[in-house]
């Protein structure tokens, strides 16, 4: 292999699993190690930069980090990297004195966004600070899209939604609440510069079998469902309920059920259990709150009499799968399933529909009837308006919406500077000692054996009383505390000078994970297995450097690096050193210096 | 030395030996040695062929002098016995224990200086014991303990830190060895586990005396450009004689060799050593043609590391003086003491 380039920014960012992972590239490390300093504002300012809505995320995250995280290849369980975010936002205190302030001097370039869900918010976030006009159309009556109408409060309060919310709108959007955007050929007419558009996947998928039409009173849309309920249009439901689908949406509208009167709420999904689209913690909350989900049941008919929805027959499912893994779901050839039931919500999942987009504009569509959007610029094909979030390659989640209107804001900045749209912002990257003297290092390499500190919760009883409690209680200081030490601060990078190494194997022998080899060259394969513990994750890099004295190169597995600094410690000539790789994503082209921190 | 706390967490893909442990059960405490010490890297070789020999470390008395390399028992196998002992008098401790036990695997550790100065006389006699253990030597030419005087293992015209040449005459404590009969005799460099740690389970297998004399450069007090002990020095005058496989008895009888190269020697317990030859006509089994060979290396500058010496016969001083083969230490107050009828019968033999 050729010697590591770790010049390159993306080489030591790999290396920091959580940061790669998130889609905002948040420094995930850095903020944790100020939770641990109880330096709750600055871990706050490190989150709002990159993911705008750290107290909403802290808490609703679908977290790409934590599969990702490093600790989980050591122990059983990653580091509760989302809920540490949740007590940076709840514990900042007061923060308005770090906050870009209004009036931003005008560029005289105006911008509308369609839709105020997360998206179009983090547009407006990146962008009125360089001094960009945003107009915000919203056709509900505030501001926050499916975070306000779809996520239940009893996992996302509301006053920490408004906060977040009000943090961007306060920056000076210009908002019209309760205004639907019904033809983007007319919006195009008005004096925009350019066009966001972050209006979601705002239809919810039917399920055409028979008794549907009969029992129509009784069947009810989850995401629609959900809306009315966040918007106090619905407050009761029936006593026996009935939910299909086994993603987040059903979770929540199960639980949502059963804060609203229903006493037998039942999840049915197609699917086998391991299968199922909800995240594992979302499962285990709705079966802690005594639901049961039942899973390899597909609905069959609504079963009505006198008018009234009685109950709804499922066929048992088996899932059979292939070679390569595919799944085909098969009857099991089973006597039929029938759940009595007042009520039906209908969780199967949601498609993007654009009825108010004219198909006449230069903008065009996929046979699915998506817009064709460039995956790196976020342009449709009509320039000067851009796609982000749901609205864009159909329902992800918020943290990917927060870094689309990231990438959509970079474009637009662009484009309303007439400059070209792929030439994004590089990172701004550091990469510094954290020697201090002999044997001491700034940061805290004694490795923690604690392992993950569940959040504690309300009891069951309290917190079905109503839709507002919420759930989680979160960390308090000293469980913060211990949870933040388990995190292996990844960023602080083993940075290997070649030139100083005597070859006397010390941190060979000293590192506790067996990483680093002084070895024979050889092609990557070859080599990935000639190592001491053959390296067979290939999602992690092989740091290799060549030119050692005896002729054979240093090879270091990044795979389970613990980052304890034991092989900077031991080693009698410095080559090895422990340096903190800072990375911070490129944003529209003036950074907002006031989140630094880091 | 560190202050950080070796973290517990080990590879998760780490290989379990026949024992069910990793080799980061046979490690002991974290060294407080200087950083880089050739010493830690022995230690390293010593947990690398105890993992892999399945030894147990309740099998094991490791035993040990002063000096900065008597303090490494330890930092490996904290598990096992040890007597970390007085200057220079490893071996007395050593051949005590032995002659009680001779059920463990005794491994002694000491310096150039415990051995070949203070503790010189005790060398000699424990080889001409020939005591079942393995004497391992981390010789780095200078007493690093006491802050770097020049050891009686220092080559001849080598230099100290500060410039000044040493006067005397080194003593070669492999070819002492050899002398003096013993079995197994090995030179290697803390810095090559390749060809250290397949000596070292070799040596541990040997029933006998084995020493290994392991150059283990000294970073604080003899690493410097003048000094013949150091890393760079070693590295560019090492003189390979051969390489040793050390191959357990279960694979011995099934795996062929390629005779032409390499030559097998069957120890007692079925295992084998497969010796492949990388210089010219040396065979470590000659012991009239070894010394005068290894006279020519040193002569020549060059450091000759390999299997040095190997006697075929394995013989111990339990089998010098007749014991019997159960330890010592396990004989019960009847097996001791013949009874009254027996002790007439020897006096009235005198009488
Ligand atoms: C029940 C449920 C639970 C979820 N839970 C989570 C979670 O816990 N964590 C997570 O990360 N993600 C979750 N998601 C997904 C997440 O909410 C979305 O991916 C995210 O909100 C998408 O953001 P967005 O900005 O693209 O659009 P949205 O949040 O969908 O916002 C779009 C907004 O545009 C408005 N709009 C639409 N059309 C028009 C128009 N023509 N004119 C004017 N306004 C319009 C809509 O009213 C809406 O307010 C959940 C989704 C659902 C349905
Ligand atoms: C009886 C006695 N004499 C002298 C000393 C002082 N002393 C301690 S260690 C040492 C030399 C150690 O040299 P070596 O065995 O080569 O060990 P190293 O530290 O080099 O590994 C001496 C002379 C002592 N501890 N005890
Ligand atoms: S251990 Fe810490 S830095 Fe490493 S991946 Fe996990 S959270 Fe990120
Ligand atoms: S920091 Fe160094 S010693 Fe620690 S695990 Fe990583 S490579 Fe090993
Ligand atoms: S003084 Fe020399 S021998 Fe002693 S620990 Fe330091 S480097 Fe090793
Ligand atoms: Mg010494």
């Amino acid at each position: 292999m050729k010697s590591t380039n770790i010049a390159d920014p993306e080489y030591f960012h790999k290396v920091v699993d959580c940061q790669w992972a998130c889609p905002a590239h948040t420094l995930v490390p850095e903020y944790i190690r100020l939770i641990a300093q109880r330096r709750y504002a600055d871990a706050f300012m490190i989150n709002w930069h990159s993911n705008v809505f750290p107290g909403i995320l802290g808490r609703t995250c679908d977290r790409p980090c934590e599969p990702a995280c490093r600790r989980g290849r050591i122990e059983e369980k990653p580091v509760a990297i989302c809920r540490l975010k949740r007590v940076a936002a709840d514990m900042k205190g007061d923060i308005s004195d770090r906050l870009p302030v209004p009036p931003f001097a005008a560029n005289g370039k105006r911008i509308a966004l369609v839709g105020g869900g997360p998206a179009s918010l983090t547009v407006a976030r990146d962008l009125i600070p360089l001094g960009y006009r945003c107009t915000l159309f919203e056709r509900d009556p505030r501001a926050g899209g499916l975070m306000r109408s779809n996520i239940p409060t009893f996992r996302l309060p509301v006053a920490v939604l408004d906060e977040e919310v009000d943090r961007v709108l306060d920056l000076g959007v210009e908002v019209y609440f309760g205004h639907s955007i019904d033809s983007l050929k007319a919006l195009l007419n008005e004096e925009f510069d350019a066009v966001f558009i972050g209006t979601g996947a705002p239809r919810g998928k039917d399920l055409a079998i028979p008794g549907r039409e009969e029992a129509a009173a009784n069947i009810h849309i989850g995401i629609d469902f959900l809306s009315s309920v966040a918007f106090g249009h619905t407050e009761r439901i029936g006593r026996r309920v009935v939910v299909i689908g086994g993603g987040n949406t059903a979770m929540d509208c199960c639980r949502t059920a059963l804060r609203l009167g229903g006493e037998a709420v039942t999840v049915t999904v197609r699917s086998p259990r391991a299968d199922m689209k909800a995240s594992d913690w979302e499962i285990e909350d709705a079966m802690r709150e005594g639901i049961p989900v039942l899973d390899n049941h597909a609905p069959k008919k609504f079963l009505v009499e006198d008018g009234k929805l009685t109950a709804v027959v499922f066929e048992k499912m088996t899932a059979e799968y292939d070679k390569s893994g595919r799944r085909t779901l098969k009857p099991a050839g089973e006597p039929p399933v029938v759940i009595e039931c007042d009520d039906v919500l209908m969780a199967i999942g949601q498609d993007n529909a654009f009825p108010w987009i004219e198909r006449d504009i230069g903008l065009d569509f996929d046979d699915n009837g998506m817009p064709v959007v460039d995956a790196q610029t976020y342009s449709s094909t009509r320039p000067g308006v851009f796609f982000g979030g749901d609205a864009a390659w159909g329902p992800k989640n918020i943290i990917w919406a927060v870094e689309h209107g990231h990438q959509a804001a970079i474009s637009i900045d662009l484009f309303c500077r007439s400059e070209d749209l792929h030439g994004r912002p590089s990172p701004r990257t550091n990469l510094l000692s954290q020697k201090m003297g002999i044997h001491e290092w700034s940061y805290d390499n004694d490795i923690s054996t604690v392992r993950r500190i569940p959040v504690p919760h309300v009891a069951t009883n309290v917190a079905l009383k109503n839709l507002t409690t919420e759930v989680e209680l979160g960390y308090d200081e000293k469980l913060a505390f211990d949870e933040a030490m388990r995190c292996l601060n990844c960023d602080v990078q083993t940075v290997f000078a070649p030139q100083l190494c005597i070859e006397c194997d010390a941190c060979t022998d000293i590192c506790p994970v067996d990483c680093i080899n002084f070895i024979k060259n050889a092609p990557e394969t070859e080599l990935r297995n000639n190592l001491r513990v053959p390296a067979r994750n290939l999602h992690q890099d092989i740091y290799v450097i060549e030119g050692l004295k005896t002729g054979r190169i240093m090879a270091k597995d990044e795979d389970v690096c613990l980052h304890c600094g034991l092989c900077a410690e031991r080693c009698p000539t410095g080559a090895w050193d422990m340096q903190k790789y800072t990375y911070i994503d490129g944003q529209a082209e003036k950074l907002l210096e006031t989140a630094n921190g880091a | 030395m560190t202050h950080i706390v070796k973290p517990a967490f080990h590879h998760p893909a780490l290989p379990v030996n026949a024992c069910g442990l990793t080799h980061r059960d046979y490690e002991g405490v974290v060294s407080t040695l200087c950083a880089g010490c050739g010493h830690d890297s022995v230690s390293a070789a010593i947990i690398e062929a105890c993992f892999e020999l399945d030894i147990e470390a309740h099998r094991v008395a490791k035993i040990s002098g002063i000096g900065c390399s008597s303090k490494t028992t330890n930092y490996f196998l904290d598990r096992s016995h040890g007597f970390n002992s007085v200057h220079g008098r490893m071996p007395s401790v050593a051949t005590g224990a032995n002659l009680a036990n001779n059920d463990l695997v005794y491994i002694g550790v000491s310096g150039d200086g415990d051995t070949a100065s203070i503790g010189l006389g005790q060398f000699c006699h424990v080889i001409r014991r020939r005591l079942n253990m393995v004497y391992l030597v981390e010789n780095n030419g200078t007493y690093g303990l006491t802050k770097g005087q020049s050891s009686a293992t220092n080559d001849k015209s080598a230099k100290n830190r500060k410039g000044v040449e040493n006067r005397y005459e080194a003593i070669d404590l492999a070819a002492l060895a050899i002398e003096l009969g013993a079995g197994f005799v090995a030179r290697s460099f803390s810095g090559d586990k390749a060809q250290l740690v397949p000596l070292m389970k070799a040596a541990i297998r040997y029933r006998g005396f084995a020493l290994i004399d392991v150059i283990s450069p000294c970073v604080t007090f003899n690493n410097h450009a003048a000094s013949t002990k150091s890393y760079d020095y070693v590295r560019e005058h090492n003189a390979a004689l051969d390489t040793v496989d050390f191959v357990p008895p279960e694979v011995a009888i099934t795996v062929a060799y390629d005779a032409g190269s390499t030559t097998e020697v069957t120890l007692h317990d079925g295992s084998a050593l497969r010796l492949h030859k990388l210089a010219d006509d040396y065979d470590p089994t000659d012991r009239a043609a070894v010394l005068p060979k290894l006279q020519r290396h040193k002569a020549a500058g060059e450091v000759a590391t390999g299997l040095l010496y190997l006697e075929a016969d394995e013989t111990d001083l339990h089998g010098l003086i007749g014991t019997c083969a159960a330890p010592l230490n396990s004989l019960a107050d009847q097996d001791l003491c013949p009874g009254n009828a027996a002790l007439g019968q020897i006096n009235a033999s005198h009488s």
